[in-house]
């Protein structure tokens, strides 16, 4: 058993990550272990990242202990970058983290200082009294030139980085100043790249956990609001102030996200989506309240809010709306409103509409898809005067059934579903479906010869045989797939 | 003495004022397309009301949910959109609606709108939701044997569909008999339908029956066929001479 991570006064005692627990415990008898949980700290720097969502949209995740955020362009707000960095450390430090932070022009160089150079920062000092003065920042980054960080810093593996040590490269100036061809021919092409990057030479950009909104309108507060009517007041405007620049753009917006970040770190989400791109204030206010009163847990504030933003992830397109000379667009419109509303309510999945598909297997001939995707219509495939050739409703899976039929292609005869027996008086069939076996893998897949039958008491069924008796399957099952009207 | 005949109509007249019943005619009336059977009802259903639909027997399920269907699709015979609830419980029972299948029974699934509900109370509320707003023209309601549809519940979703003028069609299941505050009361079973050359089965057949019905009309059986091209009912093709099938059957292949 390896140790993973120890405190404070564990280091000064000696202990360090990679030791095994037991020698730690022979050192040290009084020793604590707690048991590793990759996942709770996963989870744990989830929520973290969840947090810098208020100082950048860009933040990505580093694991097993890190975070990459790009301030570029948001750091306005706190006068310079150094303001930014100080602010989010403040925040880290007051909620009990050990730090290490370091602020470059690139990622991987940002990285590898805050790795391998930065400074310990941790909640060691007293904090003024004022804590809302956040320009006089306790804490400042140090910034470590690059070029004194070691080659370890490189992240290139145990192998190559003794291999380094050897050749007497010991910090990144020395490799800085080499031609780089004869490194990549001794230490790997990879060693050069990564010392590229390291460097500041080449940029590679991060992976944000989310993509940065299309839109975004926020509201701070320098005292947290707890109060749900301030919230909702508060929403309300953010929601107008959406709406006149959407209009100014001439674009609506699908769906709409609101954040509300406590001052304790917590963020929660209220999410809506409509039907149609749209920036009517009203109907997206009624949705946002419709989304508040169907959560799970009602919102809780907690000690108060103190950023609330709503943003529009995509802004499509949509001209002035334009109403009939009869004003007949309302009806249509509260169709429309209610599915919305229904799709907020109960899930945009919940709400669906009937598809065509392009197959002739009767499962894929035919679906349902949530409402508002643009959909191909059903048409009816027979004459005028034939009865319906497709059942009105379609079990999925279909269910089996236990089937007196004549081999080896005979009708069936008399069958039993869900403890009923049921006589065949009148059959059409077989209607042969085979697989679509230039789909499959295998080539192959059964054929089902289908029936409709109905009984004694005039209930209409569709039946079909699972494979042809023989050559493809040697005692075929019977299913139930439809029932007729 | 006093004129009784006169008296007599002062005092339906009063009476009618006073309930819903009596302005039946406010959203027109939803007729069968069947001389006979719109005789017997008066003209034919009450549009912008409540009407409940009960299978007779469990595996009765579907033609009970066509009869609706049917009904739902005569009640906007405009192209006005029809909403469809339903819960999880019972799609998984029944089946879920095909589209193929409603395209065959003239039913326009694309003017339908399926909802699936997770249970019954959400269920319920999604029927107020819908029954409340006014651009649509019918909803059909499958809540199975919802014992929360009682009277004071059918009766706010009575007074709801009266205003905003949506037909309201409520599926319930078979064992379920709740007084309810519903225009009518239908009790749905299949009928055998008169078999094609070939022993073939024919076109959908119902057999209805009336149980009960605000208007007064008497409770009466009755047996129907759809004609799904006039998306109309009509008589038994057993009264009349089977059609002769068009030579070649086009099949779905």
């Amino acid at each position: 058993m390896r140790i993973m991570a120890v405190d404070e006064v564990a280091l000064s005692l000696g202990l360090a990550p990679g030791m095994m627990l037991a020698d730690a415990r022979a050192r040290v008898p009084e020793v604590q272990a707690v048991a590793h949980d990759p996942q709770a700290d996963a989870r744990l720097l989830d929520s973290i990242a969840e947090e810098c969502d208020r100082f950048t949209p860009s933040v990505a995740v580093d694991p097993p202990d890190g975070l990459i955020l790009d301030i570029t362009g948001c750091a306005h707000l706190w006068g310079d970058e150094a303001g930014l960095v100080s602010a989010l450390v403040t925040r880290l430090v007051d909620g009990g983290m050990t730090v290490r932070v370091a602020l470059a022009e690139t990622p991987d160089k940002a990285r590898a200082l805050a790795r391998h150079g930065g400074e310990l920062l941790r909640a060691g000092r007293r904090l003024s009294p004022n804590r809302l003065n956040e320009e006089r920042a306790p804490y400042v980054p140090a910034a470590p030139t690059v070029g004194n960080l070691p080659v370890a810093a490189l992240d290139l593996g145990e192998e190559r980085t003794t291999a380094l040590k050897r050749a007497g490269l010991n910090l990144l100036e020395d490799l800085a100043s080499r031609p780089r061809i004869p490194l990549a021919a001794r230490f790997g092409p990879q060693a050069v790249t990564r010392l590229a990057r390291v460097l500041g030479e080449e940029d590679v950009r991060i992976t944000p956990r989310r993509t940065p909104p299309a839109l975004s309108f926020a509201r701070r507060f320098a005292e947290p609001v707890a109060h749900t009517d301030f919230v909702l007041a508060t929403l309300a405007d953010l929601v107008r102030e959406a709406g006149e620049e959407l209009a100014r753009r001439g674009e609506g917006g699908r769906e709409f996200a609101s954040r509300l970040f406590r001052s304790d770190g917590a963020v929660h989400a209220l999410r809506i989506g409509t039907g149609q791109p749209t920036r009517d204030v009203d109907l997206v206010l009624r949705l946002f309240r419709e989304r508040i009163d169907t959560l799970e847990d009602p919102l809780d504030p907690g000690f108060g809010y103190d950023l609330i933003r709503l943003d529009i992830p995509v802004a499509e397109a949509l001209g002035v709306t334009q109403t009939d000379l009869d004003g007949n667009t309302a009806p249509a419109r509260e169709v429309a409103l209610l599915a919305d509303r229904l799709g907020v309510r109960l899930g945009r999945g919940r709400v669906r509409r009937f598809a065509a598909g392009d197959s002739h297997i009767p499962e894929c001939a035919g679906f349902t898809v949530p409402a508002h995707t643009p959909v191909l219509p059903l048409t009816a495939h027979r004459a005028a005067g034939d009865p319906p050739m497709r059942p009105l409703r379609l079990f999925d899976p279909p269910q089996i059934v236990d089937v007196i039929a004549e081999v080896p292609d005979g009708p069936p005869r008399r069958f039993r579903w869900r403890r009923q027996t049921h006589d065949v008086i009148t059959f059409e069939g077989p209607e042969r479906l085979s697989a679509e076996w230039w789909k499959r893998k295998d080539g192959g897949g059964l054929t089902r010869d289908y029936y409709r039958v109905e009984d004694r008491q005039g209930r209409r069924f569709w039946l079909f045989r699972h494979g042809l008796y023989g050559a493809e399957k040697p005692n075929p099952d019977w299913y139930l797939h439809g029932l007729f009207g | 003495m006093i004129d009784s005949a006169s008296s007599l109509a002062r005092l339906k007249r009063r009476i009618d004022a006073l309930g819903p019943a009596a302005s039946s005619g406010r959203w027109g009336l939803l007729s069968f397309g069947l001389a006979a059977l719109d005789a017997r009802l008066d003209g034919g259903l009450a549009k912008g009301a409540v009407h409940e639909v009960l299978p007779a027997s469990g595996t009765d399920a579907a033609s009970a949910a066509a009869f609706a269907l049917m009904l739902a699709v005569r009640a906007g015979a405009d192209g006005g959109p029809i909403l469809w609830v339903s819960t999880d419980a019972e799609l998984r029972r029944h089946g879920t609606p095909y589209g193929p299948g409603l395209a065959e029974l003239g039913l326009a699934p694309d003017r339908i709108m399926l909802v699936t509900a997770p249970d019954e109370l959400a269920c319920l509320k999604v029927a107020s939701d819908s029954i409340g707003c006014a651009g649509l023209a019918a909803a059909v309601i499958e809540v199975g044997s919802a014992k929360r549809l009682d009277l004071t519940a059918s009766r706010r979703l009575a007074l709801a569909a009266e205003k905003s003028g949506v037909t309201a069609l409520i599926l319930r299941g078979s064992d379920s008999m709740i007084a309810s505050a519903a225009a009518s009361r239908w009790q749905v079973a299949a009928a055998p339908s008169a078999p094609l050359a070939g022993q073939a089965p024919g076109r959908t057949g119902l057999s209805l029956s009336l149980l009960r019905h605000r208007g007064g009309a008497r409770p009466f059986d009755i047996c129907v066929e759809w004609d799904h091209d006039r998306t109309a009912f009509s008589e038994p093709a057993l009264l009349r001479p089977v059609p002769a099938v068009a030579e070649r059957r086009s099949m779905v292949a």
